[in-house]
């Protein structure tokens, strides 16, 4: 092995990295952010005395599932303008990682709600709550902490996802790295100070879920 | 405001029951069932498991839909609409056995929650209402903890008051004691007994023979979800008429 390490443009190029860890971490919180109000109105929809509805979510849910995030987001790229919207690559990317983080959501959300008592429902109605009231004030904040350990995995991965829209050249840390790689040839270099950079960018995101866990869900329970 | 509001003619029953019938799928429930609750009556409601029992109360205030016949609570029919559903409801407590408090809500919120979202007090008035409640349920120390931190009877009397800011007509009690231990029951027969003293209509449905000699007005014993026999407790207890009482009976007071 003749490879002499040249982390020189890396070094040079770190104003932009971190800048692009940024973007990154917007992308990630935006993104989690539609994803979390999605997948709370997803299941209140599914819940519709409503049949087309419910068969909206859960088509929703199947689509999204079942067919690849870079194509999602192509989809959303080039179909938008094609309806009269024009938006750039980041907020294209923020509603497809918030449309794709969503379908999980929409999932592992219900399941939590699923799993709390029926009598915590009756005590509410029996209270003169009307349905509503009660899904919003009774169940939602159990219902979240019971899966939150699953939301937040899923959440990671959405971060982790945002990597994906370096295809439509959204401001990230893949994207500028590539550009970083490209003009220098210090592949192993760029990739390895990426991987870095994400997993601190992982780590404070599961420190973020702790610390909104330990404020939200603190409450004791048997 | 157009809520249908209750009625408070004292000479009128707080509750009648008129023919009622209910079905789960092909399986009835309840078979014609009359019940007449006068305006500070206390009932005792009792029969074997799958009697009917729970079912009869929960019908009250719509937990369950019934498909036959009539129900009022304080002259209003309790028809199948939202709007009727909810007047009911405001003015119907009720206590379950499980308790179900709301365990991300401390007592004093537990207290506060239905009588600022559904009766629309203001936070002061509530909180003013439910400290005064908790107190009369002698708990008004443990305002500020969670419901996981109290032991059964605790939340079952938490409960309780919870039910009662909202200033009900009538309570329901689906036996109340039933997942307690056996020296917590006490707290919440004493609990149940001062309401009684108070004068609130009272449904209950329970296995407490004690507490039904004690504080009801008369004993309503189902079967197979049909009434089969009501008297006042003392005659009840000694002079029961129908087979399927005595032999309950003789179950239920034999254990003890």
């Amino acid at each position: 092995m003749n490879y002499t390490l040249d982390f020189t443009p890396v070094i040079d190029g770190l104003p932009d990295l971190l800048a692009a860890c940024f973007g990154t971490f917007t992308l990630a919180i935006f993104g989690m952010l539609l994803a979390t109000v999605i997948g709370i109105g997803g299941v209140v929809l599914r819940q519709s005395p409503l049949k087309p509805v419910r068969w909206a979510v859960i088509g929703f849910v199947e689509i999204i599932r079942n067919t690849p995030f870079l194509v999602q987001i192509f989809f959303i790229y080039f179909a938008l303008p094609l309806a009269g919207i024009r938006l750039d690559p980041t907020p294209t990317a923020i509603i497809a990682l918030g449309i794709n983080g969503g379908a999980y959501a929409i999932e592992i959300i219900r399941g939590g709600v699923q799993s709390i008592p029926k009598g915590q429902m009756e005590a509410g109605l029996a209270l003169g709550l009307h349905k509503a009231q009660v899904f919003r004030l009774i169940i939602l904040k159990p219902a979240l902490r019971a899966i939150y350990p699953s939301l937040t995995s899923q959440f990671v991965l959405l971060t982790l996802s945002t990597s994906i829209a370096s295809a439509i050249s959204a401001y990230e840390l893949t994207s500028v790295s590539q550009r970083i790689e490209s003009d220098s040839f210090r592949s192993f270099e760029v990739y390895f100070t990426v991987t870095a950079f994400y997993l601190v960018i992982s780590w404070v995101m599961m420190r973020i879920f702790a610390l909104f866990s330990a404020r939200y869900f603190s409450y004791p329970v048997k | 405001m157009t809520q249908a509001a209750i009625r408070t003619d004292s000479s009128e029953p707080m509750i009648t029951m008129t023919g009622v019938g209910k079905w789960y799928g092909a399986f009835q429930a309840l078979h014609n069932v009359d019940i007449t609750v006068s305006r500070g009556e206390k009932i005792v409601l009792c029969g074997p498991s799958g009697s009917g029992k729970s079912t009869l109360i929960r019908c009250i205030n719509h937990l369950e839909a019934y498909q036959e016949g009539e129900i009022h609570v304080g002259g209003m029919l309790l028809g199948h609409q939202a709007k009727t559903i909810d007047a009911v409801r405001r003015e119907v407590g009720m206590v379950f056995q499980q308790f179900n408090l709301f365990p991300h809500l401390t007592v004093l919120q537990n207290c506060m929650l239905a009588p600022v979202k559904a009766l629309g007090l203001s936070k002061a008035e509530a909180e003013q209402r439910a400290r005064h409640l908790l107190e009369r349920v002698k708990i008004s120390e443990q305002a500020e903890k969670y419901p996981a931190q109290l032991s059964g009877g605790q939340q079952q009397r938490v409960a309780i008051a919870r039910a009662l800011c909202m200033r009900p007509k009538v309570m329901l009690f689906d036996e109340p004691t039933s997942a307690l231990d056996p020296e917590m029951v006490k707290e919440v027969l004493d609990t149940m007994i001062a309401l009684a003293d108070e004068g609130m209509t009272m449904i209950c449905v329970t296995h407490e023979m004690g507490f039904a000699r004690q504080v009801a007005d008369r004993v309503i014993f189902m079967a197979s979800g049909s009434i089969v026999e009501e008297a006042p407790p003392a005659e009840f207890f000694s002079n029961p008429q129908h087979e399927r009482t005595r032999k309950f009976l003789g179950e239920i007071l034999g254990r003890h």
